[in-house]
């Protein structure tokens, strides 16, 4: 089905007339709606951008951050910036649609008012409507597109898959796809994927002599102009996630080879070369300033929504950063002006997806009621009741991941609880039923299991250094992008501008301070050592099930955080 | 030509690259008894290496590079690479600073080898690692930071 300009703004008027509390008088709403989607063509090529939707088939609440810290150069700039400090530096008036999709501000309010967001059946319309305004348009997958949800772990990534390939992704990039295991991303991409859709990465070799894996980019002719696609996977996979999942590949960041690669592609010909990048932000931000020849990075991984490009000179001209949130929140549309071969003007417009303004696509919508029809009954299956609000994003913690350590803690009878500082995750608003399908959502993983281990008071220092120096380094090649740590039973500062090794101080377990020397028995998750995987244990999932089943209704908690040095008027933080 | 490589080397089994290359007669047998400097490896410090070494106060160069990844995938095995474009080069050595014997490998180069050379270090910690080129006499250095890492919490 392709629609028509006058077709689209049609369904669109029924919609927002439909479903809204948007606005009182639905044919403002209808206005409204029209004014948020229907944008006008610009120049000749058009690229399309999805990144890290997380498996959410069905349209979601998701909660952006609070605390999102920039430190040393990156402090205060994008996308460190929160709130009303991200509004009034992209120009976004409070109170808007807009306003509730890029900041956590009145969220539950504004989680009710404007609904859900995402769902690929939402996302399909306007895909479709996009590509139909803009013949040629590529739909560009920036990867974390095949886990996050019970249906994708157990279908082995196959519903993704699937509903990729019915959406039209034309090129993708990875990240979280290698957890199901070097062999199933091959299978997909040679069986599935063949003729469809183009796996790109030119930061994927084998570790043994350094082969590609993956073709580093394909060049797409739009409207007669040669595009290059370059990928660049997640270059810290083999070290967020378990090694053992990618034996045989090797990553990193490689803009030595990315300059190669890139001058290949323009020697072959391509007018744009475009780096579709699983970096995170500040990391493609670094590299655009020290690669020549792209035009623009379209990134992800950080989960940033961020509105607007960042403009970044380097010795070949300019390169547009993009991020584009995740949880399929968003679709960017970059628009290309080129001329004499070369790109010479742009718009670009990070798009929300309100699935009350938007109408299901009726083929994508069957397709995901048969992907979920085996599973209904257990992703149903009701397992407590939250009286506050519950989400994850932000630098420290968020109230699922308090409700996961607490879960922790008492199952494992523990002193001390860790629980990793993962961006995805969707949000529930208070009052709503926790379903095994909203558990699944803070927990699907294919390395799932819980560990009981005795530390001493000096390693449990060592992690934590270590993780805040992941996050906070001032050199973001030196960053992993997750978030820090969550950390239950004990108490600790933090000081994000020190050194690798003195950032965490004043560590307490009720009251008294840790004993470097003494050990204390924590409990965790989402080990990635190989061990780990042999010694096996109890899924999260299944403890935090059985916790959440024996509370009934779970009160709002207070959440456990650092006492943060040095933050003081840091734009990340409220 | 990749494959023929993999292949090559398999069929090699345990006699391993530098019996192959000694075996095909791609390097001689002297080659392969390079002068063991017992004394530089077995320093604890990065200033009792490079005396050791015979290269106090090595200048800074942009013309040695060091390829390395900024963070180990895995510690045990870090693949680490000098390149230098000076002339006359005679000696590489890459030294581990946080190592408890810094020299993890020296390398000499014969008149008319290409100064590039590749191999993997053990790293226990995050460290700077030091490419030392010895070209015309003289000492040159170059610097990088790899970190070690716990792992774990991306995403």
């Amino acid at each position: 089905m392709s629609m028509n300009r006058r077709d689209f703004l049609q369904v669109l008027a029924v919609a927002a007339a439909g479903g809204l509390a948007l606005h009182s008088n639905p044919s403002e709403a209808a206005k409204a709606a029209g004014r948020m989607y229907d944008l006008p063509r610009f120049g000749s090529v058009s690229l399309l951008h999805m990144t890290d939707c997380h498996a959410q088939l069905l349209p979601i609440h998701f909660r952006e951050p609070d605390v999102n810290l920039g430190i040393g150069p990156m402090a205060g700039q994008v996308p460190h910036l929160i709130g009303e400090n991200l509004l009034r530096h992209f120009g976004i008036r409070p109170g808007t649609p807009e306003a509730h999709a890029f900041t956590y501000l009145d969220f539950v309010k504004a989680a009710k008012t404007y609904g859900k967001v995402g769902g690929f059946a939402h996302l399909a319309t306007l895909v479709k409507q996009l590509k139909a305004s803009r013949p040629g348009a590529l739909l560009l997958d920036g990867g974390d597109t095949w886990q996050g949800s019970g249906l994708s772990l157990w279908t082995n990534a196959q519903d993704m898959v699937d509903a990729c390939k019915a959406l039209g992704v034309d090129v993708m990039t990875l990240h979280w796809e290698a957890t199901y295991g070097e062999a199933r991303v091959k299978e997909i991409e040679e069986k599935d994927f063949a003729g469809k859709v183009d796996i790109v990465a030119q930061n994927i070799k084998t570790a043994d002599f350094g082969d590609p894996v993956f073709k580093p980019y394909v060049i797409r002719n739009i409207n007669g102009v040669p595009v290059a696609i370059v990928g660049q996977a997640f270059p810290y996979t083999p070290i967020a996630n378990p090694r053992w999942q990618v034996p045989n590949w090797s990553y990193g960041i490689q803009d030595d080879n990315l300059q190669k690669v890139v001058d290949e592609a323009r020697a072959a010909g391509a007018q744009v070369v475009v780096v579709l990048s699983h970096n995170g932000m500040d990391v493609d931000l670094k590299m655009a300033s020290r690669v020549r020849g792209v035009d623009a990075i379209l990134g992800g991984h950080t989960h940033d929504g961020v509105p607007a490009p960042v403009i970044v000179k380097n010795a070949g001209g300019q390169t547009l950063v993009t991020n584009a949130g995740s949880n399929g929140k968003y679709l960017g549309v970059l628009d290309l002006d080129v001329k004499a071969g070369k790109v010479v003007d742009f718009r670009y417009k990070l798009l929300p997806v309100f699935a009350n303004l938007i109408p299901a696509d009726p083929t994508m919508d069957a397709l995901i009621k048969k992907m979920r029809a085996p599973y209904e009954g257990k992703l149903a299956e009701k397992l407590a009741v939250s009286e506050g609000l519950l989400y994850r994003r932000g630098n420290f913690n968020g109230s699922w991941d308090q409700l996961i350590l607490d879960a922790l803690l008492a199952e494992k009878n523990a002193e001390i609880a860790f629980s990793p500082g993962f961006r995805w995750g969707t949000s529930l608003l208070p009052g709503d039923t926790i379903r095994m399908e909203h558990l699944l959502d803070q927990t699907a993983i294919t390395y799932p299991w819980t560990t009981v281990t005795m530390m001493s008071g000096e390693q449990i220092k060592t992690v934590l250094e270590d993780v805040c120096d992941n996050l906070f380094n001032p050199d973001p090649y030196y960053q992993q992008g997750g978030d820090m740590v969550r950390v239950g039973g004990l108490q600790y500062a933090c000081d994000p501008n020190a050194a690798m090794g003195k950032r965490i101080t004043d560590m307490r377990l009720g009251g008294k301070p840790i004993d470097a020397g003494k050990t204390y028995k924590v409990a965790g998750w989402a080990p990635v050592s190989e061990d780990a995987k042999n010694a096996g244990g109890e899924a999260v999932w299944d403890l935090v099930a059985r916790y959440l089943k024996g509370q009934k209704v779970i009160r709002a908690r207070p959440l456990n955080l650092p006492t943060l040095k040095g933050m003081a008027g840091n734009p990340g933080m409220a | 030509m990749n494959n023929q490589r993999r292949e090559i080397l398999k069929a090699g089994g345990g006699l391993g690259l530098f019996g192959l290359l000694a075996a095909a007669g791609l390097i001689t047998p002297g080659e392969a008894r390079a002068e063991w400097n017992k004394a530089a490896f077995d320093a604890k410090t990065i200033d009792e290496t490079l005396k050791a070494l015979g290269a106090t106060a090595p200048a800074n160069s942009a013309d040695v590079q060091l390829t390395a990844p900024d963070i180990a995938e895995n510690g045990a095995v870090v693949p680490v690479g000098v390149v230098s474009t000076l002339a006359g080069v005679e000696a590489i050595a890459i030294l581990v600073e946080k190592n408890p014997n810094p020299l993890a490998a020296s390398f000499m180069l014969p008149v008319g080898t290409e100064p590039s050379v590749q191999t993997r270090v053990k790293m226990g910690q995050t460290s700077d690692v030091y490419a030392l080129v010895k070209a015309g006499g003289k000492f040159f250095i170059a610097k990088k930071e790899i970190k070690v890492t716990l792992g774990g919490c991306g995403g």
